[in-house]
């Protein structure tokens, strides 16, 4: 293994920093800076006009329809105005805040957020300590750590579908270990669905989170260990006063990735939990709840309040976790464009 | 200062679509609502010009021996081939798709869209009118008069305010289906009249280790037939028009029918994973217990033999041991010759060239409808028709439509997919044992009101 050094970096980046040159005349000067704004509108307009055709335009659309009572034809009418209704409205019917279908679905994305940071964040960092020590058919058992993060969601959903299914190979091997009084309508019933879910969500993602934390392990130096090895510190002392908090940075932006993907989780959701079960409130997340209540049943003016209020909740955690935890790993990691 | 400016940008890049498309929209205005005329007009230059037409149903699933024993599929294929050598200058593109993925997703997407198919399968009721007032759909009321006649009433499913915007090609109640064997072995003589009879039926099957019914309630629908029984049975027939027509649902009876299968799901007469079964699809189809003879009972509309055959290895279910009955008298008893069922129907949509009508109008000509009739998949709506289903149980649902005195069309599909999805919740919720029956009521006048 070998130890990587970031001051040939910090060197690098001090060695190819441009000499600062005598002062111009005025009229270079203005050429110059017209000639820097046509690069950077001609390489950022291709960027530019994609995002803003295929993300921010959308946004708008569904903020602005999220304004109407508007079943899909044609456009909104003026008449079909509904103001912030959508959102906030008490009785019937209820805005998405105080609608408990959606409040159950943001109870349930709660449940994935923190099961997701508590199950996989020790497991992965076990697995993570244990692989990175050296021992025979290490690549393999990393390779197969990975694996269930490679197959897609659909894939895994179809096949937890037919593992978990009444009577299917999930329920026979616990027959078989004499387990049979655990066994559960895993996606069958409103109130085990979710820990289902939690479940596969955990069995999929747990390699990713093994992965960077093994690639932030890869950054830890050696020296460390072994100095403090020569200073008469266990392997667990070790790993827990050096190695663990020079991975900080690494669990904090897994926590981050982690976080948001729980917001949005969908497809794992859709495919496992069948429509009927959702609309009993098992396993529904906010993502299957918008479509299941604003694409199916064609209400797009309520549909669209759900999405715009799922992307305020994601944007705001993700917005408060920069702020409080990702702040300090993120310090000189962004260019401010000043030289 | 730099992040406000960038603060700043954002916001303004934000505000730019949203103004644009306000602007736009106070600019545009929806389309108007269909007025009592209808259309009059007749087309004059038929099959003058080469047409390409464009159709979705959704019969998408190959027949296991296509030649000898052909289904919809081959039979609609068959169709648009006739159809095109009558009329050289109409050439038919098909394209068949799952139904629920069909009616729920694609077809509304395709209507928004400039590019609709020219004919797509039509459910009626509360879903036909939505896309009348949205101008998706042509009014064929001119062109299809005599096909209106022909069919009779349950045509008027496909019209709204008097203008015809589809027609039906298959039309039938739904029922129960029974293993046969199963009942004469739990010591059933007769297939069950009356609620009372039903339960004692319930009650022997499992004697015999047999799951009573089995129900695909993870699709949802399946599960909410069960209160649409209970709901035709416990309302008066005044009640259920004034719901389908103003939304009404304040009458007592909605909740009674709640509480009525709420008591029938008590004596626990469905497989005990109910909610994680679909119907004819998935790890555990409500249809593969049928076939494995481990349930007795499902009820389903009249293509569910078609369902159940396609479950089993070698296409042919449970044979001679399927039987069907019409559902007893539920709840409160009321008319027992009231049943719920529906329809499949076909719509051109706004644009389509008039060959579109024409075709629709082959379809559901008496020639056509007879060799339906003898695929065993379903129930002919065209009068003539009728003797040439061969199928003793698509045979027995034929003569059970006829003999009903009203057929309530499925409600989820009377009132619209607005209401029809935030009832079939609320029913699975009572299913689930976590909602009331007022919930229904509730979540009905909610749906309504959105």
């Amino acid at each position: 293994m070998t130890t990587t050094d970031s001051t040939p970096d910090l060197a690098g980046r001090v060695l190819t920093r441009p000499a600062r040159l005598r002062p111009l005349p005025n009229s270079s000067r203005a050429a110059r800076s017209r000639r820097k704004w046509y690069e950077i509108i001609g390489l950022t307009s291709p960027a530019l006009i994609i995002y803003t055709v295929f993300v921010l335009l959308p946004m708008g659309f569904a903020l602005f329809y999220s304004l109407f009572k508007w079943k899909g034809a044609g456009w909104p009418a003026p008449s079909d105005f509904n103001g912030v209704a959508n959102y906030f409205k008490r009785g019937i019917p209820p805005g998405v805040i105080f609608d408990s279908g959606f409040q159950h679905a943001l109870l349930n994305n709660a449940i994935i957020l923190f099961g997701s940071l508590i199950i996989q964040g020790p497991i992965a960092l076990a697995v993570s300590l244990l692989l990175n020590r050296r021992f025979r058919g290490r690549a393999v058992f990393r390779l197969l750590a990975f694996v269930p993060y490679i197959l897609a969601e659909v894939t895994v959903g179809i096949m937890w579908g037919i593992i978990l299914g009444n009577g299917g190979v999930a329920d026979s091997v616990m027959k078989s270990a004499g387990l049979a009084g655990l066994i559960q309508p895993w996606l069958a019933n409103s109130k085990v669905a979710i820990w289902t879910v939690l479940g596969i969500l955990t069995w999929k993602y747990v390699g990713f989170a093994i992965i960077l934390f093994l690639a932030g392990l890869a950054n830890v130096p050696d020296e460390l260990s072994e100095a403090a090895a020569i200073d008469g510190a266990s392997w667990w002392q070790i790993q827990r006063h050096v190695t663990i908090p020079l991975l900080g940075p690494t669990i904090r932006i897994w926590m981050f990735l982690s976080i948001i993907g729980s917001l949005q989780v969908f497809d794992v959701v859709y495919v496992t939990v069948p429509r009927g079960l959702r609309q009993a409130g098992g396993g529904t997340t906010m993502a299957t709840y918008m479509v299941d209540n604003g694409f199916f049943p064609q209400l797009w003016g309520y549909g669209s309040a759900i999405a715009v209020t799922l992307f305020v909740i994601a944007f705001a955690a993700a917005l408060i976790f920069q702020r409080f935890f990702l702040r300090r790993d993120l310090e000189g990691a962004l260019t401010t464009g000043r030289t | 200062m730099a992040r406000s400016r960038r603060a700043r940008v954002v916001l303004a890049l934000l505000a730019t679509p949203t103004l644009l498309f306000t602007t736009t929209a106070c600019l545009s205005s929806k389309p108007e609502a269909t007025g009592p005329t209808c259309d009059t007009s007749t087309p004059t230059d038929l099959y003058k010009n080469p047409v390409t037409l464009t159709w979705w149903h959704n019969y998408n699933v190959p027949a296991a021996d296509p030649v000898n024993k052909p289904g919809g599929l081959e039979y609609w294929q068959k169709v648009a081939d006739d159809f095109h050598a009558l009329h050289p200058t109409v050439t038919i593109q098909i394209t068949a798709v799952e139904s629920n993925e069909l009616q729920r997703t694609k077809i509304p997407a395709a209507l928004k869209s400039n590019d609709p198919p020219d004919l797509f399968q039509a459910w009626g009721g509360g879903e036909i009118a939505d896309q009348a007032s949205a101008g998706y759909v042509k009014d064929i009321t001119a062109q299809t008069k005599d096909e209106v006649a022909n069919i009779g009433a349950s045509s008027s499913i496909w019209a709204v305010n008097g203008c015809q915007y589809g027609l039906p090609f298959r039309m039938g109640i739904e029922g129960i289906f029974y293993n046969k064997a199963l009942f004469a072995q739990a010591g059933i003589s007769a297939p069950p009249k009356t609620m009372d009879e039903l339960n004692a039926d319930v009650t022997k099957l499992k004697g015999i280790n047999v799951v009573p019914i089995t129900v695909a309630a993870g699709d949802g629908w399946p599960a909410a037939h069960w209160w649409y029984q209970f709901a035709i049975h416990d309302c008066p027939a005044t009640v259920l028009a004034a719901a389908a027509k103003d939304k009404n649902f304040d009458d007592a009876c909605f909740v009674k029918a709640g509480d009525d299968l709420k008591a029938f799901v008590g004596t626990q007469p469905f497989q005990p994973d109910f909610l994680g079964s679909k119907f004819g699809s998935g790890a555990n189809p409500s249809g593969a217990l049928i076939v494995q003879k481990k349930a007795a009972m499902e009820l389903m509309g009249d293509w569910d033999e078609g369902t159940i055959n396609g479950l089993s290895a070698d296409g042919k279910g449970i044979g001679a041991d399927l039987g069907w009955f019409p559902v007893p008298a539920l709840g409160s008893g009321g008319d027992p010759t009231v049943q719920l069922g529906g329809g499949d129907g076909f719509a051109c949509s706004k644009n389509a060239p008039p060959e579109c009508v024409e075709f629709l109008k082959y379809i559901v000509s008496p020639d056509v409808q007879t060799g339906y009739a003898k695929l065993g998949v379903g129930i002919p709506v065209s009068k003539g028709a009728g003797p040439a289903i061969t199928d003793p149980v698509i045979q027995s649902i034929a003569q059970a439509t006829n003999n009903a005195t009203s057929v309530q069309l499925w409600l989820d599909t009377q009132y619209g997919s607005a209401i029809g999805d935030a009832m079939n919740a609320a029913i699975v919720k009572i299913f689930d044992g976590s909602g009331s029956s007022q919930d229904v009521v509730t979540a009905i006048k909610t749906a309504a009101a959105r």
